[in-house]
């Protein structure tokens, strides 16, 4: 059934080098085993600076009150609903690519959704903060859930979307960590086969228990299965939640029925740029250049350029309707939006997200690496203003021009979003450090099908692509005339 | 815990030959023990014949639990215990209470069937359960016999049973 190589040139290189399984133990276990490189602890104190003085702009915040934001009477909301609801947006990439890629049965999906995953429940955690800090009484957090209590019991309004949002986030958050671990114990069984003494003993109580009985896999892969199946809508319902929080509303150009998908879209848009910035560094970094491929890239650029196309036409539609609509509040909005005082912040994303995107649609751009690293920061600083634009330009013009009014945050609200960039770099370097940043397990059960050796095309372009479906073809016939 | 029991186990190279050698064993009416592999092998319940994990009935359960329980609560607590009117809409707002009771019912689902399946592997942090060999989670695929009961003619038909259907060692471990 196997001893002859199955050459395949439909089915893409995914694994480049002619890897053995024991290679690929060997290759993606290599970072976690070794001591860290001179370039690792460089960033490694960076971020922890960096996440320092973002806790030290938390605690003035905390200790001085929201006072020391520049959030005024009309703009309640500023950078932090802004810098929450883009890391909110950057974390959709990983269960994205995890569950939806799964359901699709993408095997491109292996050699990045651990990473991803991880990726997602940093920046999940990121953007938690900002609504926590936001209430003013940190202390005071737990008044979010609903728990019996001495004041009644007085319950939360369960009819209100930012409610919604807790549960929709926190539920995000539980489900998103439970996929990404479930699917590491196998990885950190091996891990915890290859190391000795108290290495070992730590990676066994993490590993727990781990033997790839065949009966534990193949719950393993049904239990996969069905939260790839869950937790699809739930991707969905996270950022749709999200928009809930400005389109429930009664603010022109917030209250419109486009945005749950609009911010879906959005949020996989900036979601893979975040995983195209990593995965770039993290390839280079750990010499996994065989495992996170050409072809990874290309099929996230495709990605990106599907999901930029979808934006830019949201932003359009919003234009058109508000015109369309002959309502002048709504109308203003948008005209307030393109060329009033925040213009720039609109010029940077129409430029970055609708715009530039639109060279990936040439498949020599997708498969430039440097290319493709400028561009997953553009498209991050452009999701960016995305959010800025709805939120700040919005309500720095409300209904009564006496209020009006040009908002810029002060050194504290800066601090804190430098600060979460810090969280999430520290957190990412650890994860390198202590797991593999692969699925080692995912990825051999693809290499018979997408392994180097067995589709027979190295490094597919596009001529090759016809060249060896001919070769292909003569191999096929030949077989049959045995 | 039960007793200890001796397994004799043999590594295979290669899943292809693994699975050949689990159906050789099938035809022979050996009993296995259990066959352990690096990474999930397509269609390898199917040649051990394992039944169908029931897993994802478990989850649609935790589901239905989580749904009820949003749903029944929200509708307790704004038509019973603390009816209020928001905006003008009725005490039971149904639509509104849509959205929690979708992540209830996610969250029910996952953490429940989550919890089930490592109760049911007999995993969880620091459990300690005894592995043959070291290689099973790196490339070796393991088919392996309980020896317990065996006398020494059987489990040398065995070894030779491992060896002819291509493993590349055979070992007896005590576990």
């Amino acid at each position: 059934m196997s001893h002859h190589p199955i050459i395949s040139p439909l089915r893409h290189t995914l694994i480049t080098g002619d890897k053995t399984y024991h290679d690929i133990t060997e290759d993606i276990c290599a970072p976690s085993e070794k001591v860290p490189s001179t370039a690792w602890v460089i960033a490694f104190i960076l971020s922890v600076t960096v996440l320092g003085f973002g806790v030290f702009c938390i605690l003035w915040t905390i200790w001085m009150g929201i006072g020391t934001w520049n959030l005024n009477r009309t703009i309640g909301w500023g950078w932090d609903i802004t810098n929450f609801v883009w890391w909110i947006g950057i974390g959709h990439a990983g269960t994205l690519i995890s569950a939806i890629l799964l359901l699709f049965r993408q095997k491109w999906r292996t050699g990045v959704n651990r990473a991803a995953e991880a990726m997602t429940i940093f920046a999940v955690m990121c953007a938690g903060l900002f609504p926590l800090i936001h209430m003013g009484r940190l202390w005071l957090g737990f008044f979010i859930f609903p728990y019996p209590n001495t004041r009644g019991p007085l319950w939360v309004n369960f009819n209100s979307p930012l409610l919604w949002d807790v549960f929709a986030i926190s539920t995000y958050f539980t489900v998103s960590l439970l996929f990404w671990y479930t699917g590491l114990v196998p990885d950190l069984a091996t891990l915890r086969d290859r190391s000795k003494g108290l290495r070992r003993k730590i990676y066994s109580f993490v590993a727990f228990g781990w033997t790839g009985s065949a009966k534990h896999w193949q719950r393993f892969e049904s239990l996969s299965l069905i939260l790839a199946g869950i937790a699809t809508p739930l991707v969905l319902s996270v950022h749709t939640i999200v928009s809930f929080d400005f389109a429930t509303s009664v603010i022109p150009g917030w209250h419109t029925t486009i945005f749950p998908p609009y911010f879906v879209a959005g949020a996989i848009f900036s979601g893979f740029a975040m995983v195209l910035t990593l995965m770039i560094i993290t390839r280079k970094v750990l010499k996994l250049e065989d495992y996170i491929t050409m072809q990874h890239i290309e099929s996230m650029n495709k990605v990106i350029v599907l999901t930029a196309t979808m934006v830019g036409v949201a932003y359009l539609t919003e234009l058109f309707i508000s015109w369309y609509s002959q309502y002048p509040y709504e109308q203003f909005a948008f005209y307030n939006r393109a060329t009033g005082i925040y213009f720039w912040s609109y010029v940077g994303m129409m430029g970055c997200n609708v715009l530039v995107p639109q060279i990936f649609w040439v498949e020599k751009y997708r498969r430039n690496i440097t290319l493709t690293f400028f561009m997953s920061i553009f498209i991050n600083i452009g999701m960016w203003f995305e959010r800025f634009v709805i939120i700040v330009t919005t309500l720095a013009r409300d209904y009564l021009p006496s209020s009006w009014s040009y908002y810029v945050p002060t050194w504290v609200e800066i601090g804190i979003y430098i600060g979460t960039f810090g969280l999430f770099f520290t957190l990412y370097l650890l994860f390198t450090r202590v797991a593999p940043v692969v699925a080692i397990a995912e990825v051999k059960s693809i290499l018979k099908t997408s392994g180097s050796q067995y589709t027979g095309v190295v490094n597919r372009k596009a001529v090759d692509y016809k060249e060896a479906a001919v070769e292909a073809d003569h191999v096929h016939v030949g077989h049959e005339h045995h | 815990m039960e007793g200890h029991k001796d397994v004799l186990y043999g590594l295979y190279n290669d899943e292809d030959v693994l699975m050949d050698a689990i159906t050789k064993a099938q035809k022979d009416h050996l009993d296995i023990h259990d066959v352990f592999t690096p990474f999930p092998v397509h269609g390898l319940d199917d040649v051990m014949g394992l039944s169908e994990s029931r897993l994802h009935i478990a989850g649609f359960v935790y589901g239905a639990l989580g749904t009820l329980t949003a749903f029944l609560f929200m509708t307790w607590v704004f038509t019973r215990d603390w009816p209020i009117i928001f905006g003008g809409k009725p005490y039971w707002s149904v639509p509104a209470f849509i959205p929690i009771t979708f992540e209830l019912t996610v969250l029910f689902s996952c953490v429940g069937m989550v919890v089930t399946y490592y109760t049911v592997c007999g995993m969880g942090p620091g459990a300690d359960n005894p592995t043959l060999d070291d290689r099973i989670t790196d490339d070796k695929f393991c088919l392996s016999f309980n020896v317990s009961n065996s006398s020494k003619d059987e489990i040398e038909s065995l070894k030779g049973f491992l060896t002819e259907s291509g493993a590349e060692e055979t070992n007896i471990k005590t576990i």
